[in-house]
Parts: structure tokens; C-alpha cells; sequence
């Protein structure tokens, strides 16, 4: 069997070839996984190879996965997960009770009590019962219906099945979905690959990325010439702003959606990653039922929640969930009928997402230990995310806005003209430019803004603010150094 | 508060995609509806014939009373706390695993996202083992994805079906055929093409009807790929290579890319029969079949012995595709991240499973002997008694998981259907689920031929919970035969 050498030789006669494939396919991109972060794992493989250069490790502030940045699990999460993987470990005393007695009843709620099996395609019963209980909890009791709760593969599942559901019509009839610049480009890639049209709404800079709702009617207007937008996603806390919406902005956004007639997507997966002074998370369900009748029995909404950010941070579980509000009974039998074709979302995701809307309570024994480590990892994440601030406004052509919650920093960066247009000749987009450099340069590896997109004209570069504090320091430290270089070798 | 005609809803029905609205809704849920009903009844204390419901709906091992396979639990289990590796509770083998495992992923947590493709070790691990289980035919690493279930994998039918094109792009599918795969199809709007595999002849694949499916899409649909499942769910038939090579030539000829769901490979118990994977055969027949012809070939953690589908990975394995389109594939499954990674550390266990001489070896093999022998007895079992029962009969399973025996539904019966406003066998179901707590699936669900009804229940159970099923459909069926004929 012949490996085709990817040399430019053309495949004659191939089936499937890039002219006759998905054409929505060739358009996606996904930056937080792109070009700079597969030049970075060539890297690595050179370093373990033995090959010299300026650094010894890529540190890779890249992607939003807390754990292989060295954060540690929650004891109590996976001592559960232990058994009910082998559950021939709760006759054993190394684990406390009231673990389990979770994984007994998660595993009681399993096909033939075994985290093997599958499970409805909507997900375990009690488990949504468990997250409507959450829901209901956080936001000061307002009713959550077990029903409307759709667990799923990561939040990633959930909001491209959304999508899939709405995305319909041709031409200028065709569907558009408003999301934020910046966004997190999963909204773009699904969008792309549905063939939805995008409509860009700019959160604004010079405001701590905040939502204007003069700008989300613009955006709007301006998108009805040329198709039919029926999709608000709001991020919240955002990717990769971090900007905590107000109450204020949410109230606003409800109103827009009502008046305009939206469905609206809430992205809530950092809503415990929330570190500055005064900036509170408030569910945009919470803040529908306080607007009264008129709003929550007529705006139709999904929530979307995961287990791999926050303080767990367990991604590789792809563990998640969306609660769906006002949806019309004929469209959630079609949703219900759409999720049933991936049979069910991973049983070990579910059974964290439990444990997650379910943790120790003040009378349980994990409490204590529970408490001190969900505080200290997101006392640690609030304390980085000020160090990284801090640090990288002391460099001359880099301001960051403050990091008000989520995981990451998405500093503007001022590129001289001269590295533009060395940018532009080689083909390649200035901040990608920029990126590639620092990475082959300092080992760093970080997603170039225009992966999330910018305004016209500017620049930025996302960066995560999870590596352990130690190493933090250094990147910023190598990143202060290679920005004052770069500015120079380009002035 | 507010009327229905004050709420003008913005996702009414006629305003959803199409191509979702035109997916066939699942006999299933007008079933599962009623097993809850019945589950709460029974809760409550209800008076019934039976104390609990046999659910065979799926092909799910461990609901069906098979366990879960030790070494595997206890690896898992050491990764999700670490700190068992260091305790001498598990054996060392385990632990050992365990260790290497946790090397592999960032972090040394399985919290960590992976690699796009899997876990770079895993996804040798696997090239091993189809090299090893294909009689040395090279697999490259490169050409490997691992995924949340093989059901994920069929993206790569996103990426074959243009939903633009015109006329649409279709895809040949066996009939009978699990209903994912065609949902799938739909739901990217593009056209299902059925070719029916011959039931009289054991559901064996007569080329003649390849071509005759051809025939029928045209003015219809484009036909560009052919999905083909060996060993056959729900049908049990496991393909000879003759006939394998027949659909080699056939989809070189038509210009076809070929889906080969091969996730029941490990189930076969037929006298004569053997699983060989496309690949083996494709690559015996030599170039230049063996260079051009394009194959994704498909494995799940849900199945072998292992039965994991809770885990829900499988991987995909690519075979002459155009490498830039592998780019475009490698793009779009990065938006997803990873498969989750106790799946991929499953998988990683059930390819490179426990050695002789090993510590666990004598306890996976007996299990997994035992296990393997279940279904095997399970299977002769189901045919023998199905086949004593006046108006079943099921064909020789050779393989897979599940039993398709053929129902005869009285003419009276199916009137009745009618007026229930239910398909035939979807309405059969429905009373055995009322009266005998036994829910199988309806032959509707799976495609038949017009006028033929069947139904499908998993085999891979134990064999206590084999013999209920066929106890309870026992006594069921000769009623119904009784009240109806």
C-alpha cells in the first residue's frame, strides 16, 4: 500500500480530493490548535531529539487545560471516579463515605451498574436531576426543569448541536449567527462548517471589552441585508476577553434578543472563574426570570456549562451539559431526536458533571479538604491572572485590559510597520508573524489574535494564564525581552 | 400570563434545518416512553407478570449483565487516583500500566486534553495492533484518529458529503442496517441509497444488488461512498472474502469511497466463518486496487470484550486519502479537541491487552474466555429456541452482536397496528415490552424488505439474562400467535 508524498504531486484519481470535498470543510480553522501550536510540538520532538536552541522547554500558554499545566485534580472527584471505575474499592477504607456514597449511587443509576454502559442519549436521569438542583441553587431558586437539561460532550457538543438544530434557509434567507469579536473559534469553526453566515459584533477595548448593545443593533442591521440572523452567542465570562458581563449588559442583551427576535446561546463555562473586584457572575437565566414574565416565558435560550474549566479543569472527561429555556415541545423532540444519533455523552463525563453540581456539603467529611483545594486553585488562577496584567502593561507596545475571570490574557500588541509589511510579504498575518518568533525565538507558545479576531488594523495574542506561577513569571519575563527585541529589529 | 399566540416562538418547527427534520425519529423513543411508564409503575408497586424490565434494545454488554473486564476497571481506576499506583492493592502489571500511561498525558493527568489525533503512544499502540491482527500489513500512526464513539468517526462523512452539491451526494447502506449511520446521512443532507442484503442466503451481500442500488440513484442522488458493517449489525452475517473482494472491485469500478464499520470483529462464532478487516483484503489484492482504493475503516472501545461504550471512543483508520484532504480532516477534528481520555487509555488497553506470563493474564483470560464462550452459547441458544417458535425464524448467526429473527405478523395484527397508528413490528414491541417486560427493537428501526417484519435483540449478555429473554419471548410469542391467528 503507497503513502502519497504530500510533495505538491497531484492524486490523480482520487474519490474524495479537495475539489469535490465539503467545501464548508476546507474553510475551517481552529486556531487554539493552528499552525503555531504544531510548530510548537515540532519543537518539542527536536529538544527531546537533542537538537540546540535558545531555550530547553516550549511553555505553552496556548490552550485552556489547566492540568497540563500542572494544576491538580480535586481529590474528592476523582476518589469518586476511582470507584466507580473499579468498584470493588469501596469495601476498601483508604476513601471516605461520603464518596462513597456517590459512586454507589452514580452506579446505581448505570446500565447494569457499570460506568461501561451506555446511558440514555440525553443523559442519566438523576444526573440532570442533580444539575437542575445546581441550577436552581445558583440562581437564588428560580425553577430548572430536569427536561430542558441535555448532558453532553463537553460544552463544544452541546453548542455545535445548537447550531446544527438552527442553521437553515438559502441565500439571503440564509441563517446568521451574531458572536463577539474576539470569539473562541469553535463558534466560528461550526458556523463555517454549517454553512451559517457569521455576524460580528466588536466588544470594545478601550472598555474592558465590554458588550455594547449599540453595537450589537448595528451589527444586526447591518447583517438583515444580506441574511437572516436568528442566533445571539454571548460568552460569559468571555474567551479570550475574560470580561465578566455586568447586570446591566446582560438585562440589555436579554432585551435585544426579545425585541429582535434571537435565539440566544449563553456560554457559561467559566462561571466560576471570576477574580476581580466587583465583577460578579450572574447566570443569564437568573437575570431572565428577575426581568419578569414578559421575558422568561417568551425569550427561548440555551445555557452551556462544562467540567473542563473552572476550578476542576478535568478537559480530557469532556464532561458537559446545556439547559434549554422556552424552546418550542415539537423543536426539543427534533433536539432530543438530533442527540440521539451520538448515542450518549461519555458516562465518565456525566458522573463527574455530578459530582460537580453535587460536591461535599459543610457536614460531609471531604468538605474541609474539597474547600481548601477549590479555593486555592482559584485563588492561585486570581492571582495570576493580576501578575499577568501587571507585567505585561510594563512593556512599552503591549496593554492588557484586566483579567476579570476566565483563563486567559488577549493583550493588544503594537507591531512596527516595518514587521507588518515583512509579514505581508511572506504571506503570513502580522501576529501570526509575531507568534511563529517568540515560539522559535523564547519557546513560548501562544495563539495570535487573529485566530479570535480583531478589529482592522490591530493586533493581539491570546495567551493562558495557567502555567505555574514560577513559570509564569518567566514567560512573561521572555516575552517582555522578545517584545522589546522584536520592536527594535523592526523600527 | 401570556396566550400561545402572543408567543411567536423563533424556533418553531418549519424554522429548524431541514436536513435534522428530515431524519427518521427513532421507533425507540415511542418505546422508551413507555419503559418509563412501566419502570415507575413497577416503583410504585404495580401488580405485572415481571418484577423488572429486560432492556436486549442495544448492543450494551455490561447492561446486559456482562461484566467489565478487571485489568481494565483497575488500570483506569489507578490513572483517576494516581496514588493507587503506589499501593500494593492492585497487581503490579496494573500498576505498571498505569504509570506509563499517566506518563504519557500532560500533566500526568487524564484531565489533560491530548493530542488532536489521541495520545501519540496510543495511536502506535493501535497501528500495532492492526498490523499484528492483519497479518503484517503495514499501518501508518499518521493515518489514525481516535474519537468519542465510532458514530464521531463518521465525520468523516462531513467531510465527503458536500451539502451543496446538486443533485446531492448519496451514500449505498445496507439494509438492514443500525440507524445512526443513516440518521447521520440525513442530517447532512444527503440521500440514503439501500442495497438489501439477502436474507435467505444468511443476509450474505450479493454484488448484483450493489449494482442494482447504483441504478436506482440515478436521477436521484450522486452516489459517492459505500458503508458497509462486517460483521453485520443487526444481521449477524460475517462477510466471506470473495464477496469482500467483489465489493472492493465494485467500489474501484463506481468510483466509490468505502466505510467499512468493522466494531464487531472480535464476535465471531460461526463454524465457518472469520473476521478479516478490508484493509487485509484490500491490501491482498495488490496494487493497484491495493494503492487507490480510498477505505475508512472503524473500531470502537464499545464492543470486544472489553464492551465500553460508556467510555464512548473508537478510532478510524485512513487508507490512500488524498493527503491534502487528511490536512482538511485533521482541521476539523481539532475543534473537537480529543476523544475523551479514559477511552483512549481503554483502547490503548484492549489493543496491547495483558501477556502470558503477566500477572493479570490469567484472570483477563479467563474472563475474557468466558465471556467470548457466553456469546457463542448465547447465540446458538437464541436461534435454537427462536427458530422452535411458530412465525420466527432467524438465520444462522455467524457473528455480531444481536439476533434479527423474521416475525410473522398475522394480517389481523397488523390492522390493529394500523389503527394504533404504529408500524407493525414498532406495535409487536410495544405489547411484548406491556405484557412480557422485554424490550427489543422493531425491524422499522433497521430497514427491511416492504412486507417483511423482524425484530432485534442484543446477545451479548449473560447467559442467565439470555435465557430470561428467551423465556419471556417464549411465552410471549406463543400467546400472541394464539390470540391472533
Amino acid at each position: 500500500m503507497s503513502h502519497q508524498a504530500a510533495n505538491g504531486v497531484p492524486c490523480r484519481g482520487k474519490v474524495l480530493t479537495v475539489d469535490n470535498m465539503n467545501p464548508r470543510v476546507k474553510k475551517v480553522e481552529y486556531a487554539v490548535r493552528g499552525p503555531v501550536v504544531q510548530r510548537a510540538v515540532q519543537i518539542e520532538k527536536e529538544l527531546r531529539e537533542g537538537v540546540k536552541k535558545p531555550f530547553t522547554e516550549v511553555i505553552k500558554a496556548n490552550i485552556g487545560d489547566a492540568h497540563a499545566m500542572g494544576q491538580k485534580p480535586i481529590t474528592f472527584f476523582r476518589q469518586v471516579l476511582a470507584m466507580c471505575s473499579y468498584p470493588e474499592l469501596l469495601k476498601d477504607n483508604m476513601f471516605p463515605e461520603d464518596a462513597k456514597q456517590r459512586a454507589r449511587r452514580i452506579l446505581e443509576a448505570c446500565g447494569g451498574h457499570s460506568i461501561g454502559a451506555y446511558s440514555a442519549s440525553q443523559g442519566i436521569e438523576c444526573i440532570r436531576q442533580d444539575v437542575a438542583r445546581y441550577i436552581e441553587k445558583r440562581d437564588g431558586g428560580i425553577a430548572s426543569n430536569p427536561d430542558n437539561i441535555y448532558l453532553s460532550t463537553g460544552a463544544s457538543d452541546a453548542i455545535v448541536t445548537i447550531l446544527k438544530l438552527l442553521v437553515r434557509g438559502e441565500g439571503c434567507d440564509r441563517t446568521g449567527v451574531m458572536i463577539s469579536i474576539p470569539q473562541y473559534p469553535l463558534y466560528s469553526a461550526a458556523i463555517t462548517d454549517l454553512g451559517a453566515v457569521q455576524v460580528h459584533y466588536y466588544l470594545d477595548e478601550a472598555n474592558c471589552w465590554s458588550l455594547d448593545v449599540a453595537e450589537l443593533r448595528r451589527a444586526l442591521n447591518a447583517a438583515r441585508q444580506h441574511c437572516n440572523p436568528r442566533v445571539l452567542c454571548i460568552i460569559n465570562p468571555g474567551n479570550p476577553t475574560g470580561q465578566v458581563q455586568s447586570r446591566q449588559c446582560i438585562e440589555d442583551v436579554i432585551r435585544f434578543v426579545k425585541e429582535e427576535h434571537l435565539f440566544l446561546m449563553a456560554d457559561e463555562v467559566y462561571q466560576d472563574n471570576v477574580y476581580a473586584e466587583g465583577c460578579k457572575f450572574q447566570s443569564f437565566k437568573k437575570v431572565l426570570f428577575e426581568m419578569g414574565p414578559e421575558y422568561s416565558s417568551t425569550v427561548e435560550m440555551a445555557s452551556f456549562h462544562s467540567t473542563s474549566k473552572c476550578y476542576m479543569g478535568e478537559c480530557g472527561f469532556r464532561g458537559g451539559y446545556m439547559e434549554v429555556i422556552n424552546m418550542d415541545p415539537e423543536v426539543k423532540a427534533q433536539l432530543t431526536k438530533l442527540v440521539s444519533v451520538r448515542l450518549c455523552p461519555p458516562v465518565s463525563g456525566q458522573a463527574l458533571m455530578d459530582l460537580v453540581v453535587n460536591p461535599p456539603q459543610p457536614d460531609e467529611p471531604s468538605y474541609t479538604t474539597f474547600m481548601k483545594e477549590r479555593t486555592a486553585v482559584l485563588a492561585e488562577l486570581a492571582e495570576k491572572a493580576r501578575l499577568t496584567e501587571q507585567i505585561l502593561n510594563t512593556v512599552p507596545g503591549i496593554t492588557c485590559n484586566p483579567v476579570q475571570g476566565a483563563m486567559y490574557s488577549f493583550p493588544r500588541i503594537t507591531l512596527p510597520q516595518k514587521a507588518i509589511d515583512k509579514a505581508k510579504e511572506a504571506g503570513h498575518i502580522p501576529d501570526m508573524f509575531y507568534c511563529m518568533k517568540l515560539l522559535e525565538e523564547e519557546g513560548i507558545c501562544l495563539v495570535p489574535g487573529s485566530g479570535f479576531g480583531q478589529r482592522e488594523g490591530t493586533f493581539h495574542f491570546r495567551m493562558t494564564i495557567l502555567p505555574p506561577t514560577e513559570k509564569l513569571k518567566v514567560l512573561l519575563q521572555r516575552l517582555r525581552d522578545f517584545h522589546q527585541r522584536f520592536t527594535q529589529e523592526f523600527s | 400570563l401570556f396566550s400561545n399566540e402572543e408567543i411567536m416562538k423563533m424556533s418553531v418547527l418549519q424554522e429548524i434545518n431541514p436536513n435534522v427534520r428530515n431524519m427518521k425519529p427513532l421507533e425507540y423513543s415511542i418505546l422508551a416512553g413507555r419503559l418509563s411508564q412501566i419502570k415507575e409503575e413497577l416503583r410504585q408497586g404495580v401488580k405485572k407478570p415481571y418484577q423488572e424490565v429486560l432492556d436486549v434494545y442495544m448492543g450494551d454488554p455490561h447492561k446486559g449483565g456482562v461484566k467489565p473486564l478487571s485489568f481494565v476497571r483497575q488500570v483506569l481506576a489507578a490513572c483517576l487516583y494516581p496514588q493507587l499506583v503506589n499501593s500494593s492493592k492492585l497487581p503490579a502489571d496494573v500498576r505498571q500500566r498505569a504509570q506509563r500511561l499517566l506518563g504519557r498525558c500532560d500533566g500526568g493527568s487524564v484531565g489533560s486534553y491530548t493530542a488532536t489525533r489521541g495520545i501519540p503512544e496510543t495511536l502506535i499502540r493501535v497501528s500495532e495492533f492492526i498490523t499484528r491482527r492483519d497479518g503484517g500489513v503495514p499501518s501508518n500512526p499518521e493515518n489514525i484518529f481516535l474519537s468519542p464513539g465510532s458514530q464521531w468517526s463518521l465525520s468523516i462523512l462531513h467531510v465527503l458529503l458536500n451539502p451543496e452539491s446538486s443533485p446531492r451526494n448519496g451514500v449505498l447502506s445496507p439494509v438492514p442496517c443500525h440507524n445512526t449511520t443513516t440518521m447521520s446521512v440525513t442530517g447532512l443532507g444527503a440521500v440514503v441509497v439501500p442495497y438489501y442484503l439477502s436474507e435467505e442466503q444468511g443476509w450474505e451481500l450479493q454484488v448484483e444488488e450493489l449494482h442494482r442500488a447504483m441504478e436506482s440513484a440515478k436521477g436521484v442522488c450522486n452516489p459517492i461512498a459505500l458503508y458497509i458493517v462486517n460483521p453485520g449489525n443487526p444481521d449477524g452475517h460475517v462477510q466471506s472474502r470473495k464477496s469482500m473482494q467483489e465489493v472492493i472491485r465494485f467500489v474501484s469500478e463506481r468510483k466509490l469511497f468505502l466505510l467499512a464499520d468493522e466494531v464487531y470483529q472480535d464476535y465471531v462464532f460461526g463454524e465457518n466463518s472469520e473476521f478479516v478487516s478490508y484493509k487485509r483484503v484490500l491490501s491482498e489484492m495488490g496494487p493497484p486496487l491495493s494503492d487507490t482504493v480510498e477505505l475508512a475503516s472503524f473500531h470502537s472501545a464499545s464492543k470486544g470484550w472489553m464492551g465500553e461504550c460508556g467510555l464512548r471512543t473508537g478510532y478510524m483508520e485512513l487508507v490512500n486519502l488524498d493527503p491534502a484532504v487528511m490536512k482538511h480532516i485533521f482541521t476539523m477534528f481539532s475543534t473537537d479537541t480529543c476523544a475523551p481520555v479514559l477511552g483512549q487509555i481503554a483502547l490503548d488497553l484492549m489493543l496491547n491487552p495483558p501477556q502470558p506470563g503477566e500477572p493479570s493474564y490469567p484472570l483477563y483470560h479467563m474472563e475474557t474466555q468466558n465471556i467470548k464462550n457466553t456469546l457463542a452459547g448465547n447465540g446458538k441458544r437464541a436461534v435454537e429456541v427462536v427458530n422452535s417458535l411458530p412465525g420466527l425464524c432467524c438465520q444462522p448467526l455467524e457473528g455480531g452482536a444481536f439476533a434479527f429473527p423474521k416475525v410473522y405478523l398475522p394480517p389481523s395484527f397488523i390492522q390493529k397496528a394500523k389503527e394504533a397508528g404504529l408500524e407493525p413490528d414498532t406495535f409487536y414491541c410495544s405489547r411484548l415490552l406491556d405484557e412480557a417486560g422485554l424490550l427489543v427493537g422493531p425491524g422499522t428501526e433497521y430497514g427491511q424488505k416492504e412486507g417483511t417484519y423482524h425484530i432485534r435483540f442484543c446477545i451479548l449478555t449473560s447467559a442467565e439474562i439470555m435465557e430470561e429473554v428467551l423465556t419471556r419471548l417464549t411465552c410471549f410469542h406463543k400467546q400472541f400467535m394464539k390470540d391472533f391467528s
